[in-house]
């Protein structure tokens, strides 16, 4: 007879391999952060010979060193606002399209929805040519609203797609209860549907963010004013001229790496419920 | 009335329309256009050859071996990537501690520039002075030590892993979503029922699961075949044609032998074939949901 | 609402400034250089010796750069001065499409002053010649800015290490691979390369190319008429296997990129590179105490001499559309100045094109120069070889170093690209 200690026992060893396992998966996750961040405080004789993750002495000068030699200052502030922009931007757009594909109807709407799906499966590399002669013939080429318009339409598909999968799973009760109140369509979509979407906008916000922050070849190419160069620009600039005084380059990548992770630290309590509503569960 | 009401619908797509229409169809026109051409990228001139392009692709030997990489990769990735990431969201289901942290932690890793992913990987797969070698040795397992990412049998594989430990954060994250969402009221009415652990795993989680994991699929796929900076960052396609993938074929027409025309249409087959995977994708999982 | 607000005061003052920025209303006009050199030594000594104003733009990595000059090309807003790093090919589309100035005039001027103060060999990178297969009209069409040979070097530390005399080095082939069998017993690394970037595969294997069958018979196969399936070339194919076999290449060459060769070469990792003159800079930078020598590649048949690729390393362009050329002009006149020159060269360790400026280098530098004399350069043969055979051609190399793939194997797959793409061009 199997007696309560034999499946308590089996309970705590069963928990432990699962512990285990998750620290064993985490610690290869968390190592080349660890590793990037250690090699950035140490010299470059160090990094070669000394293997151990922490470096007998900080060498925090390294960040101020990097940050300085890269001018990264102005690239910084450049890349937050593009990416806080073309965040905005598409929050917005696609927020508006995706409820009217959701819960509006007119003429052609599923041939637009279905244009906008194809685009997420067909790439276009070489797309840079004709990008950069369109917006040459804008007059938009060497400006911030050209490149944050191109960006937003980069990440449009996926983001409405996520968004309207939710607004489809949406109960309409809160909606029908709006009109009833006389609210406007404008006026359901702000006040009902954008809140209820919290969850779903936190994933676009991580997705589009991330994608924004590490985009630098449509930026390089566009771009001929250094005063409108987002970081990873600067960025593939510093590896090209650092590549052999590896603890500054460490420290650029810190430091290029710690605005977006915070972002997601800041998003990720409402990713979870965000995607579940989304487009899972049946 | 009705008229007044569909002009408003239509602003909500409005400005979605319009810069999809300027950024995406326009561009999308030329490189149609450019695929049918014989063009460096450079000259003002351009020859029209039709489907030329097009032939040659079907011939191109390199091109679909890229497309076989890039396939064997994807294959990894749907595998073992997304098993990982379902262990782990399994794992973190449970009541257990640390439940958060683990959910930042196993995120940090699609959050990295590609470049640095591959800067560093690049330095543990070393087969000179890199660290896996030196743990191996050190743990008495010498003759397992080799150069990961030239040896032709390995230089794929490691690199299909690499790729899979980017990206099963994403999956990692729906999959804990989904388990999360599974109602506790139909575990306790299994074990009711007297199910024990493994019927109640294979009659409740996983009917409820297969929706999710055809989502988990598709985002697998696409962005996965369409793989290609931190490739380029490990083994630049080599040793040989062993890494080589579709875009980077792609960018190799563009830049290495000028054949700007040819990059474009290998650019549209690539498109194709994406959505015929798709397409066969969508019909699948329809199927599986009447399961 | 506040963030709104935040966002709002954000947007004016970046579209503020991006706004005011591109008004300058300047009495001198302003010329523009887009370069690519990450060397920062190099950016700013420009920038602190130009008298005119200059506004000078850096754009890295080198791939990122040529993509930046097409598009720009395509939509002509090309800079006053700018580099093309690509192939005569490109070169030649370039010219043709009118986006280089024809720079001959000047270089004519008093009696060719500007052309004649140049090794000829750095200028002949940017010339096109009488009867050129590209249909480029004669002339000069970019300037030199200094001159690089691809050597062989050895790091003379690790070579007393190895019971080996440091002054004599490997002179010929079977030397060299000889060696090979004294690094796998010490445990060493040997030759580094970028080989992972196929392009010096190709260099070193056309050098011993011209080494075993002379110049013309090359050129002869790039013209069609020696197939590759020829004798002399399953040689040279067979060469990398033999420096496979003898333990000689350091592992992991095949997918490495030059800038983890020289950080190899440079930390006494390895014993020997096959890398250019501007290693030089590099590895002082590293490594300022390095030991080391170059030389050519070591020799294998005595029927032809050995030959190295050298030439121009950077050259720059003017842009014909420019509204500032006899500017442009006359600031690269200025830069390619006997003292300017000398001035570089000593601050960069790069050779000068100017070959009045050779007065003090360094003795490394001074033995890359002597390599100089044996230099030729795929863009001064007139003809290019298909860009679809040369890739067959180095990812074959690469098959032969792991092993995958015999050297008649290999020969037989590029001829038989190469007669497909020539069957291509008659139609």
């Amino acid at each position: 007879m199997k007696t309560s200690v034999y499946y308590k026992t089996k309970r705590i060893s069963l928990n432990m391999l699962i512990h285990l396992f998750l620290i064993a998966v985490a610690a290869t996750c968390i190592f080349p952060l660890l590793w990037m961040v250690s090699s950035s405080l140490k010299t470059q004789g160090e990094i070669f010979k000394d293997t151990s993750l922490i470096p007998r002495v900080f060498h925090f000068e390294n960040y101020y060193l990097a940050w300085m030699e890269g001018g990264f200052g102005r690239f910084f502030l450049n890349s937050i606002f593009y990416t806080a922009s073309v965040v905005i931007g598409i929050v917005i757009v696609a927020s508006l399209a995706a409820y009217a594909f959701s819960r509006l109807n007119f003429p052609g709407k599923n041939i637009l929805f279905f244009m906008f799906m194809a685009a997420m499966m067909i790439p276009i590399p070489g797309s840079f040519v004709p990008l950069y002669i369109l917006l040459n013939k804008l007059h938009l080429r060497n400006t911030a609203l050209g490149y944050i318009l191109a960006m937003i339409n980069v990440g449009l598909s996926t983001s409405i797609f996520l968004l309207k999968t939710f607004f489809d799973k949406m109960p309409t009760e809160l909606e029908d209860a709006a009109r009833i109140d006389g609210c406007s369509k404008l006026g359901i979509w702000w006040n009902v549907a954008l809140p209820l979407a919290k969850p779903v906008l936190a994933v676009v916000v991580v997705f589009n963010a991330l994608t924004v922050w590490n985009e630098y070849i449509l930026a390089l190419i566009i771009f001929d004013s250094r005063a409108l160069m987002p970081l990873q620009v600067a960025l593939m600039t510093f590896q090209g001229e650092f590549i052999t005084r590896y603890p500054l380059l460490m420290a650029g990548l810190t430091i290029t790496a710690l605005p977006i992770i915070i972002v997601y630290l800041l998003m990720q309590k409402y990713i979870v419920k965000g995607v579940t509503a989304g487009a899972v569960v049946g | 009335m009705r008229i007044k009401s569909t002009l408003e619908n239509y602003i909500f797509v409005m400005p979605a329309v319009i810069i999809f229409s300027i950024f995406y169809i326009i561009p999308f026109i030329w490189v149609f256009r450019y695929g049918l051409h014989d063009w460096d990228g450079i000259s003002p001139m351009m020859t029209y050859i039709g489907l030329g392009n097009f032939k040659e692709i079907l011939e191109d030997k390199v091109w679909w071996n890229s497309m076989l990489n890039a396939g064997y990769i994807t294959l990894i990735a749907l595998t073992f990537q997304n098993a990982l990431a379902f262990l782990l969201a399994w794992a973190c289901d449970r009541e257990i501690r640390l439940k958060n942290f683990y959910r930042v932690i196993f995120f940090i890793p699609p959050v990295l520039s590609e470049v640095v992913v591959g800067l560093v990987w690049q330095w543990i797969l070393d087969g000179n002075y890199g660290l896996l070698n030196h743990w191996l040795i050190h743990l008495g397992l010498p003759n397992l030590a080799r150069n990961w990412l030239s040896d032709p049998r390995t230089a794929l594989t490691v690199v299909a892993v690499v790729h899979s430990w980017k990206g099963f954060g994403w999956g990692f994250l729906i999959f804990l979503a989904g388990l999360q969402t599974i109602p506790r009221e139909l575990y306790e009415a299994a074990r009711v029922d007297g199910a024990n652990a493994w019927q109640s795993f294979r009659k409740v989680t996983i009917p409820l699961m297969v929706p999710v994991a055809v989502l988990v699929a598709i985002l697998t796929i696409l962005g996965t075949m369409q793989a290609f900076v931190l490739i380029i960052a490990m083994t630049g396609g080599g040793p040989a044609y062993h890494t080589q993938v579709p875009v980077l074929r792609i960018l190799a027409s563009m830049r290495g032998s000028s054949r700007f025309g040819y990059a474009c249409a290998q650019g549209i087959s690539f498109g194709i074939i994406l959505i015929a995977i798709s397409f066969i994708q969508y019909r699948f999982s329809k199927k599986a949901r009447q399961m | 609402m506040r963030f709104l607000s935040l966002f709002s005061v954000c947007c004016f003052l970046l579209f503020g400034n991006a706004g005011c920025a591109p008004k300058k209303e300047l009495q001198k006009p302003t010329i523009t250089i887009w370069h690519w050199m990450t060397d920062r030594e190099l950016a700013k000594k420009y920038e602190s010796l130009t008298g005119t104003k200059v506004n000078l733009e850096l754009y890295a990595p080198s791939d990122a750069y040529s993509q930046k000059v097409r598009a720009a090309a395509q939509g002509i807003n090309l800079p006053d001065i700018f580099g093309i790093l690509a192939e005569k090919r490109d070169f030649a589309s370039f010219v043709k499409a009118g986006h280089i100035l024809d720079l001959t005039p000047y270089m004519e001027e008093n009696n060719g002053a500007w052309k004649n103060s140049f090794f000829s060999k750095a200028l002949a990178v940017n010339e096109f010649n009488e009867g050129n297969s590209y249909g480029v009209k004669p002339g000069v069409y970019g300037v030199p800015i200094d001159i690089m040979t691809i050597q062989m070097v050895y790091n003379r530390g690790l070579f007393k290490q190895l019971g080996l005399n440091p002054k004599e080095p490997p002179a010929t082939f079977q030397e060299f691979l000889d060696i090979g069998k004294k690094l796998k017993e010490a445990n060493m690394q040997g030759l580094v390369s970028g080989w992972g970037e196929v392009w010096m595969i190709d260099c070193f294997a056309n050098n011993y190319a011209f080494n075993i069958m002379g110049k013309d018979k090359v050129l002869a196969t790039i013209r069609g008429e020696v197939p590759y399936t020829d004798p002399d070339w399953i040689r040279v194919f067979g060469l990398f296997k033999e420096m496979q076999d003898s333990g000689v290449l350091a592992s992991g060459i095949v997918t490495m990129v030059n800038k983890t060769a020289e950080q190899l070469f440079a930390n006494d990792k390895a014993v020997f590179a096959f890398n250019g003159s501007w290693c030089v800079n590099v590895y002082k930078g590293m490594n300022p105490d390095l030991d080391y020598a170059a030389i050519l590649p070591p020799k294998v048949s005595d029927k032809y001499p050995m030959s190295v690729w050298g030439g121009a390393g950077s050259s720059f362009m003017v842009n014909a559309r420019s509204k500032n050329k006899e500017e442009a002009v006359k600031f690269l006149l200025w830069l390619t100045d006997r003292d300017q020159q000398a001035y570089l060269a000593e601050v960069t360790n790069n050779l000068p094109a100017n070959k009045n400026s050779l007065t003090r280098i360094p003795d490394i530098l001074a033995q890359f120069a002597r390599g100089m004399e044996s230099a030729t350069h795929p863009n001064v043969w007139g003809v290019s070889e298909f860009s679809a055979v040369i890739e067959a051609f180095d990812k074959g190399i690469q098959s032969i170093i792991i092993g995958e793939k015999t050297p008649e194997q290999v020969a037989a797959e590029v001829q038989k690209i190469k007669e497909r793409e020539l069957a291509k061009k008659r139609q």
